[in-house]
């Protein structure tokens, strides 16, 4: 049970927070403290947290108050606290990506993310739950157990960055950052009924994120209104000469775009692919009923045709992989994390594939094996090499819609949140969970989901696209959307989540 | 197309995994399913469309990145080795490299 104050703490949004204490009604160390013990009032059913750093948050916490009293200026987001998943690498915090292999790790480094944040007053409340190396979609491929759904704690809360989102919807944290190659990001805001948002590809640092799919990976923010995740955005976003692929000059404004509650003649595409067979009927029409209200608002809505995007799922299962199983070479016992055996003369092969046989969870395996296959010569092209030609088809059907319309809508998630274990040896069933979020990965285009409604009791997603380089487009869209779904409603979509609830009976 | 266990475990000794039988029987059947669902993307157009496309990589067009070759302080070595699984002398220990002549 919390505190008479920590009611009226938890719960709020990230910028109402900020005010506060830039204002003086509340410090940082008490909005920390607060977050911290709802954290170990709800975490033990939950499972959102793979580590809590307490005493490190209430001293970033107490540098803020400081910081104030001197009467420094402080960042928009200063004082507020975050849950950041746990593929980041952290000084002074481990670091695991969901992986027995990286048990224990403490990284030397800062990622660039963290040193944003860090930079920005933002205070890591600690390292959250997620599929091992971020290839899942509902963090039972963890290898420290799985996070449950705020929602229905029998449900998944979607993934890889499934306990930074449960974190946000439980109100553990008003904040989170997680990574996004495939979905990451989208599907668990989706099915944990927030805002999660995939930037534009090099608009945020990938230094330091722990690589899966260098030409995929792309970190971003996670937040319970469209306006905080915008905030967050323009926090970690930016040019970092630490990652080549990063974007120089390129800061979209997407804060003031949230906030701007206006999508009159604006013209919006509704994607005829990701729809129909597969889509549970209540999500089609949570997702129709959200477009006829941006109709009703003012903008013009069309059908958009993409006819690649009915590939992108196996080209992305093949690029994706292949990626990997290059990138994961790196896990060799050599230098950092797990090492079995080696004392007894054996010699370094058979420790690497000992070490890698033993600290890989099934998933990372099939992948690593997937890709190793799809890149082996005889097979090279008719696999790698036609997913990379059909990324060619993904990117052009985009630019081709995007010049008939300025944002794309889909649903994020072709179903809500389903049973823990329901899909768990089901590859292929876990995999079409990605179906309306690979796309945008594919051609390194922006994409946000926002909560629209909901389905049986469980959030459904809305996922908005965007051209390369115009994220503010999507946030535009989502904020104007909010605003008219909240007035209608009476109030945000809330998960209402108190541990010992148990499962709601539907 | 049907992978057989022999090429599994190929596979698994080229992706340097070292895994056990029961592993092995459940793989087989997984990554013969997960092959055949991918393999779709062979459906996206005729041999003569597809010739014409050209692969992409990479979603944002940079080749050569380069920054100014600049001194920076490298990253404190008590801490890294602090990290590594076994350590001797200042440096990484390492198991045997080179196989043993019989």
């Amino acid at each position: 049970m919390s505190t008479p104050g920590d009611g009226q703490l938890v719960g709020r949004n990230a910028s109402d927070l900020a005010a506060s204490i830039a204002n003086g009604e509340v410090s940082a160390v008490e909005v920390t403290q607060a977050h911290l013990d709802r954290i170990a009032a709800t975490d033990g059913e939950l499972h959102a947290f793979l580590y809590v750093a307490a005493e490190e948050a209430l001293a970033c916490a107490g540098e803020v108050d400081a910081a104030r009293s001197r009467g420094d200026a402080l960042g928009p987001l200063a004082g507020v606290p975050l849950a950041l998943k746990d593929i980041f690498a952290t000084r002074g915090m481990p670091t695991t990506c969901g992986s027995k292999i990286l048990e224990g790790w403490w990284p030397p480094y800062d990622a660039t993310v963290v040193s944003r944040l860090k930079a920005a007053g933002i205070v890591v409340l600690g390292k959250t739950n997620m599929d091992e190396f971020a290839m899942g979609s509902s963090t039972e491929n963890s290898a420290f157990g799985p996070t449950c759904n705020p929602w229905d704690i029998s449900r998944i809360p979607g993934g890889s960055s499934g306990g930074s989102a449960a974190a946000v919807a439980a109100e553990q944290a008003p904040l989170a950052v997680g990574t996004d190659t495939g979905g990451s990001i989208r599907q668990p805001a989706a099915v944990c009924g927030i805002v999660g948002v995939k930037p534009t590809y090099g608009g945020v640092s990938r230094y330091g994120l722990v690589a899966f799919s260098s030409s995929l990976d792309q970190g971003g923010p996670f937040a319970r209104t469209v306006l905080d995740a915008a905030l967050l955005h323009e926090a970690i976003a930016g040019y970092d000469p630490c990652d080549s692929t990063s974007i120089a000059g390129f800061a979209a404004p997407v804060a003031l775009a949230a906030a701007r509650r206006d999508v009159s003649g604006m013209r919006v595409g509704v994607v005829r692919e990701l729809g129909g067979a597969g889509y549970e009927p209540e999500v089609e029409a949570r997702f129709r009923e959200a477009v006829a209200v941006l109709e009703e608002l003012g903008a013009q809505v069309s059908e958009v045709s993409c006819p690649a995007f009915g590939f992108a799922l196996p080209a992305y299962y093949l690029i994706a992989p292949s990626e990997c199983s290059s990138n994961l070479a790196r896990f060799d016992a050599m230098r950092f994390g797990l090492r079995v055996g080696g004392d007894h003369g054996e010699g370094a092969s058979d420790v690497m594939s000992r070490t890698r046989g033993a600290g890989f969870g099934a998933e990372v395996k099939r992948r690593i094996m997937i890709g190793t296959y799809a890149l082996s010569s005889g097979y090279y092209d008719a696999y790698y090499g036609q997913a990379q030609k059909v990324r060619t088809l993904i990117s052009r059907d985009f630019s081709a819609a995007f010049e008939k319309v300025d944002v794309l809508l889909s649903p994020t998630t072709p179903t809500v949140a389903f049973p823990l274990g329901e899909r768990v040896d089901d590859p292929t069933a876990m995999y079409a969970t990605d179906l309306a979020t690979v796309p945008a990965n594919l051609a390194g285009v922006p994409a946000l989901s926002m909560p629209c409604g909901l389905a049986n009791g469980l959030p459904v997603g809305l996922q908005i696209m965007a051209p390369a380089l115009a994220d503010e487009r999507m946030y535009r869209v989502a904020g104007a959307l909010e605003a008219e779904l909240d007035t209608r409603r009476g109030g945000p979509l809330r998960s209402g989540y108190e541990p010992g609830a148990g499962v709601p009976a539907s | 197309m049907s992978l057989t266990r022999q090429e599994v475990a190929h596979l698994a000794r080229l992706s340097r995994l070292a895994l056990s039988d029961d592993e092995l029987d459940h793989l087989v059947p997984q990554l013969d399913v997960i092959l055949a669902s991918v393999a779709r993307v062979a459906e996206a157009g005729t041999k003569e469309q597809m010739a014409e496309v050209p692969p992409t990589s990479h979603a944002v067009p940079m080749t050569n990145v380069f920054r100014a070759d600049v001194l920076r302080p490298c990253l404190p070595r008590d801490e890294v080795l602090a990290a590594a699984p076994a350590v001797e002398d200042g440096r990484f220990r390492v198991p045997r490299i080179l196989e043993e002549e019989g």
